[in-house]
């Protein structure tokens, strides 16, 4: 095997890459930075000039709106940052990897608008929480407070931690098998140091490079959302992503100019934000410093940790009680106040899937199945070219495969539209694919890695010494080898492709209903009922994707004892 | 000062004892070296001393430093220090700073402790290295380090896991009259468990053959 060997599979994958991926971002990217400063053809638009701006900060509430979304991305992800340490620094211990796992899917497969939706059902002044608190408390009526859409942004909070927090966990427990943690706990418990102390001085440090990343994720995410800013955040004024995407959508075609010098305007914020996040590093490194030499031992961390457990378990349990209250209000028929569960059941709002469900469904099952059969072919390709190079991966590369998920959606996606506009594909399934697949290749190509490079390299060798060519060795060895890793990457495709919201909207130009749209729109007031139809199932597929990646191998290897453990 | 261990077993749940009952004392700057075959549970007796032992094993017997039960105490808690086969210096930090994190907080101010760390260091035959990247030490260095940062959290006692069989045999006679002297001079009660007979004479301790207990039934 020379470094040359598979060079043309690299140059495929290069190309595809660029041309997919990398194009539309920078294209995009041009796009809105054109119409921002007063160029867009289409509208008659020729102009350059700053007119776009003194729009958009002519707009009432801007600034406030702005104030919002830093105030609401960075509280989520310091807060769930906070609440992920200390959990794990306690539950590292007692619980398997695979164990956490397990546990930590459902929260991770439900889409965040199923999610959102569920959490405002449960915290609203008639919903679950008040219902169960009504005998205590004496009311008589529903309680006249303004508990989600609330215009401290509180109840967006806790939507993005109760998605966050899983997150971070699961990206932590697999960073921690990466360094020598038994050995370094002991080390320093031997120096007289209590465990918390030991956490904090010498594990978090180690772990923070291998988990900046995805907390940048996280923070891009939180200060970008518009499905979860819509049914959570503060409704007047919004969030920035949400006044964006209601500029875009307005019925006069001009505010898409303002729009868009909005949309540069979200992209600085995240930018800023990424900014803060390296000076709090620097500054975190230099205390650190000093607080690693001053060598206290001091009182023991162990209630903060302890709190910080306690706040975990009561956000999996609102998520859970989220989840739940979805499916119950789906079936529910009569649920007067203060009923803890309803009076009656019924199966009507389920019982006309020619109605609409119907459709959404065979929409969101193409949508995810094409983005994932992409994402999944393109990751594979990617990854046994870096095989046959026999080389690891670039810097560049991994920051390419991050890149989407790191500018804001907004930023980019309007802009794309219009060149797609102009290819003649917007508005149609082959436009939301694409945009869609943008944000699902990130996360299976994140996913698949470590396991990839995890497997047993004397495989390979054994088959070629056995006579086998490359691509034998790629689909009789290796795919059947990973197939647990490989079915639950297309899982998480799957749960990805389901719970995108803004590029099935602008690129399907609202002609494109999915769960996801129909389940947001539905979401802003209608009946309960049909919106707990339409959450359930979007939060439901994910899950079915998951069961279906655990069930599949469990089944094709159940005479393979040693296939059990070659999970992801 | 002294580090004594009465009647101290170990055994995992439901099964016998891992060795038999194990007494003695070791007295200020003393060296006691336990011997015996792989898989005896040598280093699950140094774990019960230190602290460490995972909660599957069931301790019983007691274990005094100075006069006092230590034995409900956390690891940390103990004033035990215990020399690992690696040196298990913080990949993190630099050299320097592993020997502050272990130095003891009663050496107060900052300028104090850093002129404490330096000392050490040149004492361990590692003068100037304070910003070393501990990764770019030798074996030798690594595992001086290392002692140099256990002796500065000031143990009471210390414990020593084979910690001369990674070293190669010409560093091995030169780690070990380092280890001892120190421990000598500061008159550290030290418990060693190791396979080497060499490690063991070079004590001039009591050795303590730890065999398998009777396990048929």
């Amino acid at each position: 095997m020379r470094p040359r060997d598979g060079r043309g599979l690299r140059l495929v994958v290069l190309a595809v890459l660029v041309l997919g991926l990398l194009g539309p971002i920078a294209a995009g990217l041009g796009q809105t930075g054109r119409a921002a400063f007063g160029v867009m053809p289409v509208l008659g638009a020729v102009d350059p000039g700053l007119g776009p701006w003194r729009e958009l900060s002519a707009i009432p509430g801007l600034w406030t709106s702005m104030k919002l979304t830093l105030w609401t991305g960075l509280a989520a992800t310091l807060l769930s940052l906070m609440l992920a340490v200390g959990f794990c620094a306690v539950a590292h211990e007692r619980m398997s990897n695979s164990a956490a796992a397990r546990w930590l899917t459902p929260f991770l497969a439900a889409p965040h608008a199923a999610m959102a939706i569920g959490l405002a059902f449960v915290l609203a002044p008639s919903g679950w929480i008040a219902r169960l608190l009504a005998p205590l408390m004496g009311w008589g009526n529903p309680p006249d407070l303004t508990i989600v859409n609330d215009p401290w942004g509180i109840a967006l909070i806790l939507g993005l931690m109760v998605k966050e927090v899983p997150f971070l966990l699961l990206v932590m427990l697999s960073a921690l098998t990466q360094i020598p943690l038994r050995q370094n706990m002991a080390a320093g418990r031997m120096l007289g140091y209590g465990r918390g102390l030991v956490w904090m001085k010498i594990i978090a440090p180690q772990v923070w490079p291998l988990i900046r990343l995805p907390v940048m994720v996280v923070l891009a995410y939180a200060l970008s959302t518009v499905d979860m800013g819509l049914i959570l955040g503060p409704s007047n004024p919004p969030v920035l992503a949400v006044l964006l995407t209601r500029l875009f959508s307005d019925p006069e075609i001009a505010r898409i100019l303002p729009a868009s010098a909005g949309a540069l305007m979200q992209g600085l914020l995240v930018a800023a934000a990424f900014a803060l996040l390296w000076l709090g590093e620097r500054t975190m490194r230099r205390l650190g410093l000093w607080w690693v030499r001053g060598g206290g031992r001091g009182s023991s961390a162990e209630p903060l940790l302890r709190a910080a457990t306690a706040l975990v378990m009561a956000l999996f349990a609102i998520g859970t009680l989220a989840m739940l209250s979805l499916v119950v209000w789906s079936l529910a028929w009569r649920w007067p106040w203060p009923a803890p569960v309803p009076q009656s059941w019924s199966l009507k709002a389920w019982g006309s899937p020619g109605a609409g469900w119907a459709h959404a469904l065979g929409n969101t099952l193409l949508l995810a199945g094409a983005t994932t059969a992409i994402s999944l072919t393109l990751a594979i390709a990617w990854l046994e070219g870096e095989d046959r190079a026999r080389r690891g991966r670039a810097a560049w590369a991994e920051a390419l495969i991050y890149l989407p998920l790191l500018v804001p959606q907004i930023a980019f996606l309007y802009g794309l539209n219009i060149l797609f506009l102009r290819l003649g594909i917007s508005g149609g399934h082959i436009a939301v694919i694409w945009a869609q697949a943008l944000f699902v290749f990130p996360y299976v190509m994140i996913t698949l890695s470590d396991p990839w490079r995890a497997l047993d390299p004397r495989l390979t060798r054994a088959a070629a010494s056995l006579g086998a060519g490359p691509w034998r060795r790629l689909f009789a060895v290796k795919l059947p080898v990973l197939a647990m890793p490989i079915l639950t990457a297309a899982a998480i495709g799957i749960a990805v492709s389901v719970a995108q919201y803004l590029p099935t909207l602008f690129m399907g130009a609202g002609r494109v209903a999915t769960l996801t749209t129909e389940a947001v729109t539905l979401s802003s007031g209608s009946d309960r009922r049909v919106t707990g139809v339409y959450a359930s199932l979007q939060a439901g597929l994910p899950l079915a994707a998951y069961a279906a990646a655990f069930l599949i191998p469990a089944l094709l290897h159940r005479k393979r004892a040693a296939m059990k453990g070659a999970s992801a | 000062m002294s580090l004594c261990l009465t009647g101290l077993t170990v055994r995992l749940n439901q099964t016998p004892p891992l060795f038999p009952a194990l007494t003695l004392c070791v007295g200020p700057g003393e060296v006691a070296t336990v011997m015996g075959p792989s898989g005896v549970g040598k280093s699950t007796l140094l774990d019960a001393v230190a602290g460490l032992l995972s909660p599957t094993f069931i301790l019983s017997g007691q274990i005094t430093l100075n006069g006092m039960d230590i034995s409900p105490l956390p690891a940390e808690a103990r004033r035990i220090g215990l020399m690992f086969q690696d040196a298990v210096l913080f990949p993190h930090l630099s050299v320097g700073d592993n020997l502050a994190f272990g130095l003891s907080r009663t050496v107060k101010g900052r300028r104090v402790r850093r002129d404490t760390v330096q000392e050490a260091l040149a004492d361990a035959g590692l003068p100037g290295m304070y910003d070393r990247d501990p990764a770019s030490l030798s074996g030798g260095q690594r595992s001086r380090a290392a002692l140099m940062r256990t002796l500065l959290a000031d143990p009471a006692a210390l414990l020593l896991d084979e910690p001369f069989s990674k070293l190669d045999a010409g560093l091995r006679d030169e780690m070990r009259g380092f280890t001892f002297t120190h421990i000598r001079k500061r008159e550290i009660p030290t418990l060693m468990v190791t396979h080497d007979p060499e490690d063991a004479e070079a004590t001039n301790g009591p050795i303590i053959t730890l065999s398998e207990a009777e396990t048929s039934r």
